[in-house]
């Protein structure tokens, strides 16, 4: 259930103590990345492949390397005991 | 142990397990890979879902912005674990080293994580808390539950409690159209976490966003139809809220229940344990095999006399995690203490809230730039003539330097005159907290005293 995944996505979480609110991100990837009011950043926790260009850009980009986000697929491991 | 092979046959060929699959849990597996731990990794969550982000729960998903089921935590690196999911632990045997799990089955240890953080604390009138249209708010099905009744469009959402949960609950329906009540028992909202001063900005923010916001009553009662679904609740000055959706954010409870008789030191505030994230037992014997992070974790931190914090802040899982990670596998004198200093965030009614330190231990506090009025400013929070903490709201750019005042233990007031001049003068003034004695409303925060053994509950619900 939980841990197979048809479509492929990029899951994202931003380190929110770290993020200076720069909006950097917001501009190379307006998808996935958007300022709320002045300084805080709202942001979709899981990208579409289509997005994943433009979120390498966010993340290459952000002066604090707040953006987190999959540095390996989905995990193929094994799960036991559930369900 | 030292020089015997031990520690090296544990990092080749040991066993770790970790009991709690979210942020702390997640984040420690991958730390033990990162340290070069070969052995087996057994990650044991009761949740059914893979390790997800909470934060998103009451901002993006209320919004509308993205789907509960999908705030998956992002992978660092690949861990290599055995993942048991949907199955609770249910006891702990610290002298046979095992973890008994709820379906009967026993999973051996080396070394053990604890990582079983808090759950929401539920309406306390148990027939009344199982109505339709009341919620709490604290798993992705909490808020996939929400978040469709407020597509549904209710005609009215009261929100029981206006800590930081409820405070953005309250925001969140406000920004979709919806109309909302907020009941809080303190005198504003945050105001247990940030003190009446901040608080009662905050309470200008929800009133100005269209909140009805009643503070200093309590809800002393829900009430249903005929169906089941929750119709109105009373108030403690009289007063009836109709209403057909209930959000009940009335703090967290710590996820012990399980380690009951175990002899671990934990309780309802909480698994003390040293700075290294090692567990006591009920002597207050630290133990070497066992180690608690996260939210379920209380800690003595230096920079704060040495009092134990517990604290809900998602930066403290992460650096927990990586501190009890690297501690497991390390030999005493190469283990580390977890200094970070305390800091979270917050957004709500368009204002990015920020804070770092522990205001809640403060007496005063110094609008040291910006203003009150204009809800951009930073406070600093001042603690027997130190700055204890900051908070910012739309500010954020500036904490960093605040957490500089916090860890070198600079003077309160601050040494430097202002930081941009404004008329007025700067004076201190009393920060305004709660008696300490009176439970607010998730305070996040918790100074928990100094006894590992300490087994007292603090919060009598309302009624
Ligand atoms: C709605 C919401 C919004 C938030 N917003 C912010 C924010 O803006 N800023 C911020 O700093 N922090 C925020 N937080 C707090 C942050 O999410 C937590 O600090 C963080 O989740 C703590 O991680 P944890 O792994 O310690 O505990 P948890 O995330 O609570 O995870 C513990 C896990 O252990 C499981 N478990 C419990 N008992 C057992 C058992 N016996 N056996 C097996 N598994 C068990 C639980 O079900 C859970 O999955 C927010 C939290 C919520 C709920
Ligand atoms: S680029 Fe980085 S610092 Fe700037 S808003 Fe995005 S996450 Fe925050």
């Amino acid at each position: 259930m939980p841990l197979e995944r048809t479509d492929p996505v990029v899951r994202i979480a931003v380190d929110l103590n770290r993020c200076q609110g720069y909006a950097q991100c917001a501009f190379l990837a307006p998808d996935v990345f958007a300022m709320h009011g002045e300084e805080a950043l709202l942001y979709v926790p899981e990208a579409d492949e289509e997005q994943r260009e433009q979120l390498a850009r966010a993340v290459a980009a952000c002066p604090v390397q707040a953006i987190l986000v999959d540095a390996v697929d989905v995990p193929a491991e094994a799960v036991s005991g559930a369900r | 142990m030292r020089g015997d092979g031990a520690l090296e046959r544990l990092g080749r060929e040991g066993r770790i397990v970790v009991v709690g699959a979210s942020l702390a849990g997640l984040r420690a597996a991958e730390a033990l890979r990162d340290e070069g731990f070969a052995g087996s990794l057994t990650v044991i969550g009761d949740e059914p879902h893979e390790p997800y982000d909470r934060p998103p729960l009451s901002k993006q998903v209320l919004l509308g912005r993205a789907s509960a089921g999908r705030t998956a935590l992002p992978r660092l690196r690949a861990v290599d674990a055995t993942w048991r999911l949907g199955v609770a632990a249910s006891g702990l045997d610290m002298a046979a080293g095992l973890v008994r799990l709820a379906d009967g089955d026993e999973v051996p240890y080396d070394r053990l994580l604890i990582a079983t953080g808090v759950r929401a604390r539920p309406w306390p009138q148990e027939a009344e808390a199982e109505l339709d249209g009341v919620f709490v708010l604290r798993t992705s099905d909490d808020s996939a539950a929400l978040a469709r009744r407020l597509d549904a469009g209710p005609e009215r959402v009261l929100v029981i409690g206006a800590g930081f949960t409820g405070s953005e609950i309250a925001s969140a329906c406000r920004e979709r159209g919806l109309p909302v009540t907020v009941a809080e028992r303190g005198a504003a909202p945050l105001v247990g976490a940030l003190g009446g001063v901040v608080g009662a900005v905050a309470a200008d923010m929800q009133r100005e966003g269209g909140v009805d916001l009643r503070c200093g009553v309590m809800v002393t009662a829900l009430e249903g139809d005929a169906s089941g679904r929750v119709r109105a609740a009373r108030l403690s000055d009289g007063s009836t809220v109709e209403t057909d959706v209930v959000v009940v954010s009335l703090g967290a409870t710590r996820n012990t229940e399980w380690l009951a008789g175990s002899g671990l030191g934990a309780g309802p505030r909480g698994i003390a344990c040293d700075a290294g994230c090692r567990a006591f037992d009920i002597r207050g014997i630290v133990t070497d095999d066992i180690y608690a992070a996260g939210d379920v974790a209380r800690c003595p931190h230096p920079l704060f006399g040495y009092q134990f914090l517990a604290l809900e802040h998602w930066g403290n899982a992460v650096a927990q995690a990586r501190i009890a990670a690297h501690n497991m596998l390390s030999e005493s004198a190469e283990r580390v203490p977890h200094m970070e200093v305390p800091s979270f965030w917050s957004a709500q009614f368009g204002v990015n809230i920020k804070s770092v330190g522990v205001p809640s231990m403060a007496t005063e506090i110094l609008i040291t730039q910006g203003s009150l009025e204009s809800r951009r400013f930073v406070g600093v929070y001042g603690y027997q003539g130190r700055v204890i903490g900051a908070v910012s709201f739309d500010h954020g750019r500036w904490l960093p330097f605040y957490q500089e005042l916090i860890e070198t233990t600079a003077p309160f007031p601050p040494p430097f005159a202002t930081v941009d001049r404004r008329p007025g003068g700067q004076r201190p003034v009393d920060a305004d907290f709660p008696d300490p004695s009176v439970p607010t409303h998730g305070p996040t925060v918790t100074l928990s005293g100094y006894s590992p053994a300490d087994r007292r509950t603090t919060f009598t619900p309302a009624h």
